[in-house]
């Protein structure tokens, strides 16, 4: 998705033979363009919920990620309001993704623009509550009242 | 308190010395989860992988004390970053105060 209008290359920046090789590796490694940080805003924007992950909600190619697109199921985030991003399917996004959220693996969870976290915060944020708390404040599910559960499950 | 995988890797050794040096654990659990990823296609253009690419961290540490979860994790993703842009691939991170973990409740 991003392949054709990241034009600007990662790794342009050129230093001096005189620059340590430290600071061409810090500087290579780090250097997002202006551009590429937009597109990636764009995209974390881009639905209430936005998943960047290892292949697809239907064929995830990563354990932590099968696991982030389970929880989000379990919540029952409807399709209409998440999006998700294939890293593998594009190298410059892989590496763009990390660079922007200062986060060093993948998957990793946007609701509403804001980064909530990978796999391991996300798991103990459901098992603490926090998860549905937030899909339900940024509206993301609608808040269930405890009266209709108990009836739902004696029906 | 501190346990060891059988093999201790030049990885392992790396993750386990910053991380004693910089948060002083109560408590600190590597495991080297990186035998159940070798299958991966990555893992196997690394030569069946180094074997030292996927870890989960088990740390009890009152540096801790005050910080998110995300706080905390993003602390040590700063220590190892090193490690990060080289071979480690993968880290599951566990991370409570010595409070959290129920260790010295009869000290405060």
């Amino acid at each position: 998705m991003f392949r054709a209008s990241l034009r600007s290359p990662i790794f342009s920046l050129r230093p001096s033979a005189a620059q340590s090789l430290n600071a061409s590796r810090v500087i290579a490694a780090r250097y997002l363009s202006q551009e590429a940080r937009a597109q990636i805003q764009n995209a974390v924007e881009s639905s209430p919920v936005v998943l960047f992950m290892k292949g697809t909600p239907d064929l995830p190619e990563c354990g932590f990620s099968r696991a982030a697109v389970q929880v989000l199921d379990l919540h029952r985030v409807p399709p209409e309001k998440m999006k998700t991003y294939n890293v593998l399917a594009d190298s410059e996004l892989r590496s763009g993704i990390k660079e922007f959220s200062d986060w060093p693996t993948i998957p990793q969870l946007y609701v509403n623009g804001e980064f909530v976290g990978g796999c391991d915060i996300l798991l103990g944020m459901h098992q603490s509550g926090e998860l549905e708390n937030i899909l339900v404040a940024n509206k993301v599910i609608p808040k269930v009242e405890e009266e209709t559960e108990v009836q739902a499950a004696s029906a | 308190m501190a346990t060891a995988s059988p093999s201790l890797g030049p990885i392992e050794s790396v993750i386990r010395s910053k991380l004693l040096s910089s948060l002083q654990p109560a408590a600190l659990v590597i495991h080297n989860d990186s035998y159940q990823h070798r299958h991966h296609a990555p893992m196997r253009a690394q030569d069946g992988g180094s074997g030292e690419t996927h870890f989960s961290l088990e740390i009890v540490s009152d540096e801790f004390k005050g910080k998110t979860t995300m706080q905390r994790h993003r602390m040590i993703y700063s220590l190892l970053s090193e490690e990060l842009d080289q071979g480690l691939h993968s880290l599951s991170l566990k991370t409570k105060t010595r409070a959290e973990a129920g260790i010295d409740t009869a000290s405060t």
